[in-house]
């Protein structure tokens, strides 16, 4: 077949998929893109899983290894059966967070943590670029296959040039169809429906040469069955631990390989195509790997020996005269390779463009006036670089690796590589626990080994690694050897450095999650991605709100204050009769808690919190905690500001009551000045008058000594009054001098009951005792007790009302005090004055004038006081009761 | 945050229920199946097994493909209704799928 025929046909293909994708997109914009979202075109779209490796290297590896080549499709069907699992919560995360790749997933669920990106997107890159140069590999020699075979002899110009070309044709496409808008959903129509005709394509040719090989060279299924069991590979060398490991690796990739994710969740427009892709995906997997082994067990039969096995697709139809066949499958393999390097392109260049050169160029760019739209420009320009680039490193690989290596090899090694997200991703969405430190330790400790044990090795001996680390190990370190680590040795390659990656990953992830403690951001998105079924979606205000009571919780912890927003979040659970857990965010609820958040930060923030976190996949939830933040911290100010003014409060109140206590106390002075100058000035003026008589010449003897009597009198009592006063002042002031001495209490009593009946003996007085029980020691200024002693009793006969008066002293021992009541049988003390007469000059009646001055209680109560005891009023005696209460012992 | 399920299901929820679980055990079930070989010491027996090894693994494949079909063709339905919050007075309790998280 002449070359420029075959050149004619592929650029003619290539013409189909840019007219689908520009009618894809077209209708796309114009909205009637419901056919273009199908569960056939998305189980479709999946079959990018499936590239040149498949198209070609199935056959190779089947023809080396034999049935090993099924794991890498069986591993997939796993997951895709299990799609309720792991698929549905991954697509449906993706479709709540508006996740844009595996990159900003992880980057996501850990706290919007760009380093997490970064660190993902390189590991992406560098595990897609020999996956892409393996494509443009198969698709240059599929072309030299053609050229070599024709007896027109024209020759293939350059294999490196048509490796460029591809390259430059396929980077000219992605960025045309991949680059032509920014969409907030990043879908790209026009792609996936070229991807899904591509896909078509791939499984006509490879089912075409397959029915070929079994019904046109061979003689059926019986036939083929006899041929396989007569073939090189009729026994099967099967070996467990790669069988294994290489199901798990293929279906840790196929939910991990950044152009997966890309068609499977970022392109996914409805959750339902993953239940029809669950079982449709797999079918398209079996029916691509139907034919391998019979197709490989003729090549190995009727080709010469020695032809590469990898290219038996399109050798066979060729060798047969099958030339427009042989072009279908060149046409199928140009398909699988095209349609992985344009996705993979797409996916790695989002990731490298939102991860790495937009927040660098835009952390450079700090401070410089920048339009809105200028953010836009730049992010489609880095996309349309980044793309350049992915396929520039690509073309570099194939380039220096010189395209030797065997399809399966480099296809596993990726693998291996992109299944180190795994850990960190399934945790990511099953366990709450998993924060960006341990993520971070995993990936890299499982990327680090992945790279020492596989990445670097496979350039060969004498290339990135050399022999001697090879075989002593890094540094001369013998464990360290990169083929078998920790001196186990004896293991396939390949499965060493799964193993081993995946041990080590996992258990830094674990042990790095365990030990370290999340953000508030982290525990956010912690919530909502594992949380993700929970969460009722749908945007339309309140009434089906997708605000976790939990999220809603933190954010009012913030501003309400932790203890606040629990008392307030727990009345409202029990409302809701869910006493104990959170309340649900029922419209009502919501509302309650918007009023409450408005009465902290004002009803237009409230608002704007809630519907933030209600909205669920807009949420900037790093923005609504620096509000939460800064209003707790006007709070803290305004509650400072509270405190202060309640201490001014305080201290004001202090002073005002300071000020009515000096107030009283002149307003009692004064009082306590008037009455002793009426005291005093009542003597004075008898003195002055009858003194002024006695001036008098002619006054008759007998008046003249009854006025000198008079004058005496008042004069005495001016000296008592005026020696009560410094006595009660000298008691007051506790400067009295004691002369304590031990006296019996009798004695005493009788002292005063003996002096006291000079007061009114004309009464007749009775004074009942019990003589055995006043007989105690008291050890005390006897003199002064005497006093108080002679002082009630005088009182007692002096007003004392009853007709026959009787006054009883009763003496009684309570704990470390000698009580001493005095209770007369008169009308007693009405309860209103009963506070007033340990006052000065309380007197209760003018009227039984008797000398006094009104101190004696009022002295009593000191003198008691300085003995340590204490005079009361006891009510409710029978009369006027008095009771001295005395200390046993004197005490300090 | 626990929603308030009933603690009994209709009869279509019940099975859709099952349905579930039966979705949720198939890769384990299938993952056995396709270790089965494993036991079979290939490597060790004189016998040829390629071609035998290829029916077996197709037919297990068939038969996941057809349990998935059936599964996912019960399922898709399930899959529209979580968005609705669950309610006691309603006629269908218990669809949400929240029993996953």
């Amino acid at each position: 077949m002449p070359f420029n025929v075959l050149v004619a046909v592929s650029l003619l293909y290539v013409g189909l998929l840019f007219g689908v994708a520009f009618v894809a997109e077209r209708r796309a914009r114009g909205g009637s893109a419901v056919w273009l979202r199908t569960p056939l075109v998305y189980t479709l779209s999946l079959s990018i899983y499936c590239t040149a490796w498949t198209f070609y290297g199935a056959v190779g590896y089947a023809a080396r290894s034999g049935l090993e080549f099924l794991t890498i499709y069986l591993g997939p069907t796993l997951v895709f059966v299990g799609w309720w699992w792991i698929l549905r919560k991954l697509v449906r995360i993706g479709r709540a967070q508006r996740v844009t790749s595996i990159a900003d997933l992880i980057s996501s669920r850990y706290g919007k943590s760009n380093f997490l990106g970064v660190v993902v997107t390189v590991m992406a890159v560098l595990a897609a670029t020999p996956y892409i140069a393996l494509q443009l590999q198969s698709v240059t020699l599929s072309f030299g296959v053609f050229a070599s075979d024709t007896p027109e002899g024209w020759a293939l110009p350059d294999q490196g040039a048509t490796a460029l070309w591809v390259a430059a044709g396929l980077a000219l496409f992605t960025i045309l169809f991949g680059t032509r808008n920014l969409d907030a959903n990043e879908r790209h129509h026009g792609i996936v429906m070229a991807i899904a005709v591509e896909a078509v394509v791939k499984l006509i040719a490879l089912l075409a040469v397959g029915i070929f090989v079994v019904w046109g060279v061979a003689g059926g299924v019986a036939d083929i069955l006899a041929r396989i069991g007569a073939s090189p590979i009729a026994d099967w060398p099967l070996k467990p631990g790669r069988w294994a490991g290489l199901t798990f690796v293929s279906a840790a990739a196929i939910l991990t390989l950044p152009r997966m994710f890309q068609v499977m969740v970022v392109e996914n427009a409805d959750e339902r195509h993953v239940a029809t892709a669950s079982w449709a995906f797999p079918l398209y997997l079996m029916l691509m790997s139907l034919f391998v082994v019979p197709i490989a067990v003729v090549g190995l039969g009727i080709m010469p020996l020695g032809s590469n096995p990898d290219l038996f697709v399109l050798t066979i139809p060729l060798s047969q005269g099958a030339g427009k066949l042989a072009l279908l499958a060149f046409l199928g393999g140009f398909s699988s390779a095209t349609s992985m390097v344009i996705v993979a392109a797409i996916a790695l260049s989002t990731m490298v463009s939102n991860h790495i050169v937009t927040p660098l160029w835009l952390a450079l760019r700090v401070g410089s006036a920048r339009a809105p739209g200028d953010v836009r420009g730049l992010v489609l320009m880095s996309r349309r670089l980044s793309i350049g680039a992915v396929l520039a490193l690509g073309y570099t690989y194939y380039h220096l690796s010189g395209g030797s290596a065997a399809l399966a090899a480099i296809g596993l090694i990726s693998f291996v590589g992109v299944a180190q997200v795994l850990p960190a991703m399934v945790g990511g969405i099953y366990w709450r626990g998993a924060t960006h430190i341990g993520a971070a330790l995993g990936l890299i400790t499982g990327f680090s080994i992945w790279l020492y044990c596989l990445f670097l090795p496979s350039f060969g001996e004498g290339g990135l690694i050399s022999a001697r680390v090879m075989a002593d190990g890094l540094f001369g370190i013998y464990w360290l050897r990169p083929h078998a680590l920790f001196g186990i040795t004896g293991l396939d390659p390949l499965l060493h450095a799964l193993l081993w990656s995946m041990l080590l990953n996992t258990a830094a992830f674990l042990i790095g999650s365990l030990a370290s403690f999340p953000g508030p951001m982290e525990r956010l998105q912690g919530v909502a991605f594992v949380n993700i079924f929970d969460q009722t979606s749908g945007p339309g205000g309140w009434a089906r709100s997708a605000a976790e009571a939990e999220d809603l919780l933190s954010m009012s912890q913030r501003i309400l204050g932790p203890e606040e927003a629990q008392r307030f979040f727990q009345a409202q659970a029990a409302a809701q009769g869910k006493l104990g857990y959170l309340p649900d965010p029922t419209p009502d609820f919501i509302a309650r808690l918007e009023r409450q958040l408005a009465g902290s930060v004002g009803a237009a923030t409230a608002h704007a919190m809630i519907s933030q976190l209600s909205g669920g996949a807009t949420v900037s939830v790093q923005d609504l905690i620096a509000v939460a933040g800064e209003a707790q911290q006007i709070k803290e100010y305004s509650a400072q500001l509270e405190a202060k003014s309640e201490e001014l409060a305080r201290t004001a109140r202090a002073l005002r009551e300071a000020n009515d206590k000096l107030t009283g106390l002149s307003v009692q002075k004064d009082a306590f000045l008037s009455q002793i100058s009426h005291e005093l000035r009542t003597p004075m003026t008898s003195i002055r008058a009858f003194s002024e008589i006695l001036m008098e010449t002619d006054l008759p003897d007998e008046m003249r000594s009854k006025y000198a009597g008079i004058i005496h009198d008042e004069t005495r009592r001016l000296t008592r009054l005026l020696d009560d006063l410094l006595d009660l002042s000298v008691l007051e002031n506790r400067k009295v001098q004691l002369t304590i001495g031990v006296a019996n209490l009798h004695d005493i009593i009788t002292k005063a009951v003996t002096s006291a009946s000079n007061t009114r003996p004309e009464r007749v007085f009775v004074v009942q005792r019990d003589a055995s029980a006043e007989h105690m020691p008291v050890f005390t200024d006897t003199d002064r007790l005497l006093q108080v002693f002679i002082n009630l009793v005088s009182n007692a006969r002096k007003y004392c009302d009853a007709e026959r008066a009787v006054l009883r002293i009763e003496v009684k021992k309570r704990g470390g005090f000698v009580e001493v009541d005095f209770i007369d049988n008169g009308a007693g003390i009405p309860k209103t004055s009963q506070a007033l007469i340990f006052e000065k000059f309380a007197r209760l009646t003018d009227t039984s004038h008797a000398g006094g001055a009104g101190l004696g209680l009022a002295i009593c109560r000191e003198i008691m006081a300085n003995l340590g005891g204490s005079i009361d009023y006891i009510p409710g005696q029978g009369g006027a009761a008095f009771r001295v209460r005395l200390p046993l012992k004197r005490s300090g | 945050m626990p929603h308030t399920q009933p603690l009994f299901l209709a009869r279509r929820s019940y099975r859709r229920r099952r349905m579930m679980d039966a979705v949720r055990l198939l890769p384990g079930f299938g993952a056995v199946l396709i270790m089965l070989p494993l036991l079979w010491r290939t490597a060790e027996t004189p016998e040829p097994d390629t071609a035998e090894g290829l029916v077996y693994l197709f037919a297990v494949w068939v038969l996941l493909i057809a349990a998935a079909f059936a599964l996912s063709r019960g399922l898709a339905p399930a899959l529209l209704v979580p968005e609705e919050p669950v309610s006691p007075e309603a006629g269908e309790p218990g669809e949400n799928s929240g029993e996953a998280g």
